[in-house]
């Protein structure tokens, strides 16, 4: 990326704690193009719009040459996973990935994991007992989701230690910047992960157990199904913690909300949503690739530009959100892209919405919180998955 | 209660039915069914339903006004 | 008295009357409240229920899903009206501003709204019709007995023409394990709706789920037995099926019945109204006290050539109700059009099948997306070089696009690159609609009349 450019403030660390600037700025000029013809688009309706135009690709492969072909198999060996693949083959792969997961095949098996996820929310928040200080990711945030996504896929929980040190490498590859030495860390996990996968699907193709793994074994290719395994790990995984992570951080930068949360817990439900719309845990999709010259509030954007859709700018567009930079969880209407929207909206958006329904009122319910320790909080490098890499609070107690 | 959802809104991402599985469901790839009438324990996973909607196409009731007046001799 | 002034008192102490409790009815009413109307609201309704939703009635209420009379709608909002429900308008007076109901009871209004709606065209033989067995589907009750005799043991069923409701029924039959014949009598399902290229696909699928489908075929006469009941339906092609149950789905009729001789120029093609809804009269004059909104009313729509678009349309109904309702209590240059793009859908054997814009003004067709053989795929309409309408089938995500290239004129065809496209070059070709001046059963988008523009204007009342 041309540096000095606003898509290199966006994804420069100093900016990583409040992008929201940037991302004003950028909205007064919905359709951005940058110096390496990389085109930012940053308002709602414009970035709703492109998200279901059916010219806009997933495939980085259609990239020219010389641009980040983020996705894309290099040494890794692997095919791309779904998210980078465009309809037929999109469709085909999601509808397969689906059968186990989702309706109209498999209705409640999410439903089904919600026990097991509340009582690793019990241990957690047991282990506070004592305590009058703990960070919020290291000790809440980040175990609940591995164990999820473990359990979706049905990975032996002595194996989950593995998965947290591939899903960082992996996650950490989706930055823009994550530059050669990110990649190629990526790449390595993505490999080690695939060969650990690898024998775990030979298993549940012998002896089929709980989780998806097990149902799509026998449905799928070992390399399309690896490549979803580290997907779902990725995604699943990084996307969660940030937003249980932003839930909490936002929340104690709000008192009153909070106060009025922990005398409604019936709250959570829009004040969720709201969090989505306000600190969404995906910030923008910069994998999109123009298949034509695409006109877009007066801009054309030319066949095989880069395009970034800035989805943490457009759920702040004053023209779709009245008072867009309030957290506001009575807001009606709250059509947040928060999770994406289109055909690639979100795999995991009823995962993490189950996750964070199980997690949140439970932390609030049961721990009283002093205050921040420090805010803004430190920050991952990841601008694209953006979220606090530690969030120490002070504590006053905890209840049953 | 009541619900209905709007059908053209929807575009079958099916949220609805992860949420609640007892009110809503895909027949099919993505024709959504709904019960337009839900009781009292499904409450809480409507209401998460609804605003999980990310095209916020559910539309729920609690109202109770009544509707005054049926004619009683016609019929 | 200026306008401005009198619209003041009717928005403090008028009297609004909506005759037709349903979707649109409600709806109009609840924005009428929300807008700030303190006058008084007369809710009037043939049936003797409270607003209820009509689409559930030939999918989840035929399978069992839902009971017909848990299909109350929700309310946005109070609406503190007085409900004169189980009766209907007998006729309208203009010139004292009163409706007239069938029990005698007169109802004096300020400003009117229509919201009568359709209702399910009868079989054309009386006498057949009334026959035990012989169904239509349009109302709550109507739902309610039909499911009952599908599950009460019947084990064979002849649907009447395969619009819409036709499929719909045909499919929730096969899903109840019974037989099911349905006779159309034009070449394919749906055909007038989205063509014979995509009723083709709607064939397919129909045979694919076990349905007996006899495409260019009507029934020519219902034969009862001694004691009334239906049990042999005669075809055109000289035969004979012994049936239990024949559901009559040709499509619905207007209810403007009751506005014979009132001076508003309403037929069996519904009620003329302006695109604000204000309801035009024998003479083409335009109205400013009675307004129409839903599946009753034709307004004329800029996006298509002003033709005047009668359109049976869910969402139609909700979004011209809330024109209706605005512009009703405001003055003439805070008044909005209607300029709703048409969008459709159905569900039927497991499949999405959804729309945006006119299908039926399309001359010509490309599969913009997905393939027909695989039942999944965006079929583009083009008229005269653009993009006037599309339909999908279980794709329906990327019909908002589609909905911007119409409102946009984008033109036709689609020539640019776009995912999931299946060829090279698109050719575009005839989507088959059948001859306009032949009937169809129940298109739900009716092309009817001339734009108010046009000087003079020949209107001929019909006796329906």
């Amino acid at each position: 990326m041309t540096s000095g450019t606003i898509a290199a403030q966006i994804t420069d660390y100093a900016n990583r704690a409040d992008p929201y600037p940037l991302f004003a700025e950028l909205r007064e000029q919905p359709v951005r193009r940058e110096d390496d013809g990389t085109y930012l688009v940053s308002t709602y309706y414009e970035v709703r719009s492109l998200a279901n135009d059916p010219r806009l690709s997933n495939d980085t492969s259609n990239r020219p040459p010389g641009y980040t072909r983020v996705g894309q198999p290099v040494e890794s060996g692997l095919p791309p996973s779904f998210i980078f693949t465009d309809p037929p083959v999109h469709d085909r792969l999601r509808d397969t990935i689906n059968r186990p997961f989702g309706p109209p095949h498999s209705p409640r098996f999410l439903d089904g994991l919600r026990g097991g996820l509340a009582e690793v929310v019990t241990e957690l928040l047991d282990a506070f007992e004592g305590k009058d200080q703990v960070d919020i990711v290291e000790d809440f945030a980040y175990p609940l989701p591995v164990t999820a996504i473990c359990k979706v896929l049905g990975v032996p929980r002595e194996d989950e230690p593995r998965f947290h040190g591939w899903a960082d490498a992996l996650a950490s590859s989706l930055d823009p910047q994550a530059g050669e030495d990110g990649q190629g860390k990526a790449q390595r996990a993505r490999q080690d992960m695939g060969a650990y996968l690898a024998d775990l699907i030979e298993t549940k193709r012998r002896r089929p157990g709980p989780g998806i793994l097990s149902a799509l074994a026998p449905e799928m290719t070992p390399a399309d199904l690896e490549a979803t395994a580290v997907l779902l790990l990725v995604a699943g995984h990084e996307t969660t913690v940030n937003a249980i992570t932003n839930t909490t951080l936002t929340l104690l930068r709000h008192p009153d909300v909070l106060e009025r949360f922990q005398k409604d817990p019936s709250l959570a439900v829009p004040l969720i949503e709201e969090v989505l719309r306000y600190e969404p845990p995906v910030q923008f999709v910069p994998w999109t690739t123009a298949l034509a010259d695409i006109d877009v509030a007066d801009t054309t954007i030319p066949e095989g530009s880069p395009v970034w859709l800035m989805l943490a700018a457009a759920n702040r567009d004053p023209r779709r959100f009245e008072d867009p930079d309030r957290f506001d969880p009575d807001r009606e209407d709250n059509e947040h892209l928060g999770f994406y929207t289109g055909i690639h909206y979100c795999f995991g958006a009823p995962l993490a919405r189950m996750e964070l329904h199980v997690a949140v009122p439970e932390l609030f319910r049961r721990v009283t919180f002093s205050r921040l320790l420090e805010d803004p909080p430190p920050y991952r490098a990841n601008a694209v998955l953006r979220g606090p890499r530690h969030l120490p609070v002070a504590i006053e107690g905890l209840t049953a | 209660m009541r619900l209905v959802v709007d059908l053209n809104r929807c575009q079958g991402f099916a949220q609805c039915v992860f949420l609640a599985p007892d009110v809503f469901a895909l027949h099919g790839e993505e024709a959504l069914l709904f019960s337009p009438r839900f009781d009292e324990a499904q409450r809480d996973r409507v209401e998460k339903a609804a605003a999980a909607c990310p095209v916020q196409a559910i539309l729920v009731d609690y109202s109770d006004e009544a509707t005054k007046r049926v004619e009683p001799h016609v019929r | 008295m200026s306008a401005d002034t009198d619209v003041e008192v009717l928005r403090r102490q008028g009297r609004i009357v909506v005759v037709g409790a349903s979707l649109a009815g409600l709806r109009a009413a609840e924005t009428l409240r929300e807008q700030g109307f303190a006058g008084s609201l007369t809710m009037i309704g043939d049936e003797p229920y409270e607003p209820y939703d009509r689409p559930p009635l030939s999918k989840q209420a035929l399978l069992g899903r839902a009971r017909p009379e848990d299909t109350a709608l929700p309310r946005r909002r109070d609406i503190d009206a007085e409900w004169r429900l189980g009766v209907a308008a007998e006729s309208l007076d203009r010139d004292t501003r009163q409706v007239r109901l069938t029990n005698g009871d007169t109802v004096p209004y300020d400003r009117l709204l229509i919201t009568t709606g359709t209702r399910a065209r009868p079989w054309f033989h009386p006498e057949e019709a009334a026959l035990d067995g012989v169904f239509v589907l349009r109302t709550r009750d109507d739902s309610a007995r039909l499911h009952r005799k599908l599950t009460g043991g019947v084990s064979r069923v002849l649907v009447i023409g395969a619009g819409f409701t036709g499929s719909e029924v045909a499919s929730a039959c096969r899903e109840l394990g019974l037989e099911v014949t349905v006779a159309e009598r034009g070449p394919a399902p749906l055909v007038g709706a989205l063509g014979g290229v995509i009723g083709a696909v709607a064939d397919r699928l129909q045979r694919k789920h076990g349905v007996d489908l006899r495409c260019g075929i009507s029934v020519t006469a219902l034969e009862g037995d001694d004691m009334g009941r239906l049990k042999r339906a005669h075809l055109s092609d000289g035969s004979a099926i012994e049936v239990e149950v024949a559901v009559v789905s040709l499509g619905a009729m207007r209810n403007t019945e009751w506005l014979a001789g009132s001076g508003v120029a309403a037929g069996p093609r519904g009620i003329a109204c302006d695109a604000g809804c204000r309801v035009f009269d024998v003479n083409g004059i335009v109205t400013d006290d009675i307004y129409a909104a839903g599946d009753v009313a034709r307004s004329p729509h800029p996006l298509f050539d002003y033709q005047f678009l009668a359109l049976e349309h869910w969402g139609n109904a909700v979004e011209q109700a809330e024109i209706a309702a605005h512009n009703m209590i405001c003055a003439g240059p805070d008044r909005r059009p209607h300029l709703w793009l048409p969008m459709f859908w159905s569900t039927q054997f497991g499949v999405n099948i959804k729309s945006v814009g006119v299908p039926p003004l399309g001359d010509q067709l490309v599969v913009a997306q997905g393939a027909l053989d695989e039942a999944r795929f965006v079929a583009v309409y083009g008229y005269r070089g653009r993009v006037i309408a599309a339909a999908s089938f279980d794709r329906a995500k990327w019909l908002g696009f589609y909905g911007q290239q119409i409102a946009s004129g984008a033109p036709f065809p689609p020539e640019y690159r776009a995912v999931d496209r299946r060829t090279e070059t698109l050719h575009p070709i005839d989507p088959a609609f059948p001859d306009p001046h032949l009937p169809t059963h129940g298109p739900t988008v009716t092309l009817t009349g001339h734009s108010p523009s046009e000087r003079r204007v020949t209107f001929v009342p019909s006796h329906a």
